[in-house]
């Protein structure tokens, strides 16, 4: 298992998030791995038990890009966007919204890749229509962990059941 | 789930170091705010503008004895606050340790192919 820098997520004003990581790598492979669907679907699978089904990105702009998960409950989310903004391989900005659209609208992505001694910090700034939208938009990977949470449950109750 | 309002109010009373360090203090148990201004440069009606803020988003309680007041933290909805953003950096911590893993491979078949 490699090992990156440490994660930090800060909200820096209310209609913001920033995600912010450090890689062990050059950036032109970190931008690689977040402009081609090939290298994109083999990280950002979602959550736990999540499969991604979806995987497109045209790296230009005005290109599009969509990517699906489907649920272990057969729930499919779906996201897609806009390249807005492309330099490769340092800059990415897009502007995205989520199929069941709980962002309340469209989000403007950007992707800063910052090279230094052959690691790269990563700076993800997304920017939502609204703080009710941001807030939104955090809370979905918490039902995704409620889900799994429910599996764990399942697995509790079939052992009781058991017994 | 908490909503959203209500998170935000806890985000932005945590907002502020003086509201934070008066948190880590009710943390060890109940205080005045003559105790709480103690430790800071600053006046006790300033002292509580913050704790209005804490108490407006729910994160302490404020006791009945007139004299006194003290203050009380309450934990849930800080628990709230921490756990959703728990989960989405949990989220984000699954992701990237799977591109740590990729990044690997591809820096592995760059030096295969006498790229670096």
């Amino acid at each position: 298992m490699a090992f990156g820098g440490p994660l930090t997520i800060t909200l820096p004003a209310d209609n913001q998030v920033v995600i912010t990581r450090l890689f062990d790598a050059p950036r032109h492979l970190v931008f690689a791995c977040y402009t081609q669907p090939a290298l994109i679907r083999r990280w950002l699978n979602g959550a736990e038990g999540w499969v991604m089904t979806v995987c497109e990105f045209d790296a230009k702009v005005g290109g599009k890009y969509r990517y699906e998960w489907k649920a272990p409950s057969g729930y499919v989310m779906g996201m897609g966007g806009v390249v807005t903004a492309i330099e490769p391989v340092s800059h990415v900005a897009s502007a995205e919204l989520f199929d069941d659209d709980w962002t309340g609208g469209e989000t403007v992505s950007t992707l800063d890749f910052d090279e230094e001694s052959g690691r790269t910090t990563l700076v993800n700034t997304i920017t939502y229509s609204s703080k009710e939208a941001r807030d939104g938009a955090l809370a979905t990977p918490m039902a995704e962990g409620m889900e799994y949470g429910y599996k764990k449950l399942d697995e509790v109750l079939i052992e009781l059941a058991s017994e | 789930m908490p909503t959203a309002t209500a998170l935000d109010a806890t985000f932005q009373a945590l907002a502020d170091p003086t509201r934070r360090a008066i948190l880590a203090r009710l943390a060890q148990g109940e205080a005045s705010v003559m105790e709480l201004a103690a430790p800071f440069d600053m006046s006790q009606p300033a002292i509580s503008k913050h704790l209005k803020v804490l108490e407006n988003a729910g994160l302490i309680s404020r006791g009945r004895d007139a004299q006194r007041r003290p203050c009380k933290l309450e934990a849930a909805p800080l628990a709230e606050a921490t756990g959703w953003l728990i989960e989405y950096r949990k989220f984000w911590e699954k992701q990237f340790g799977q591109l740590d893993d990729l990044l690997d491979e591809l820096k592995r078949l760059e030096a295969l192919a006498g790229k670096n």
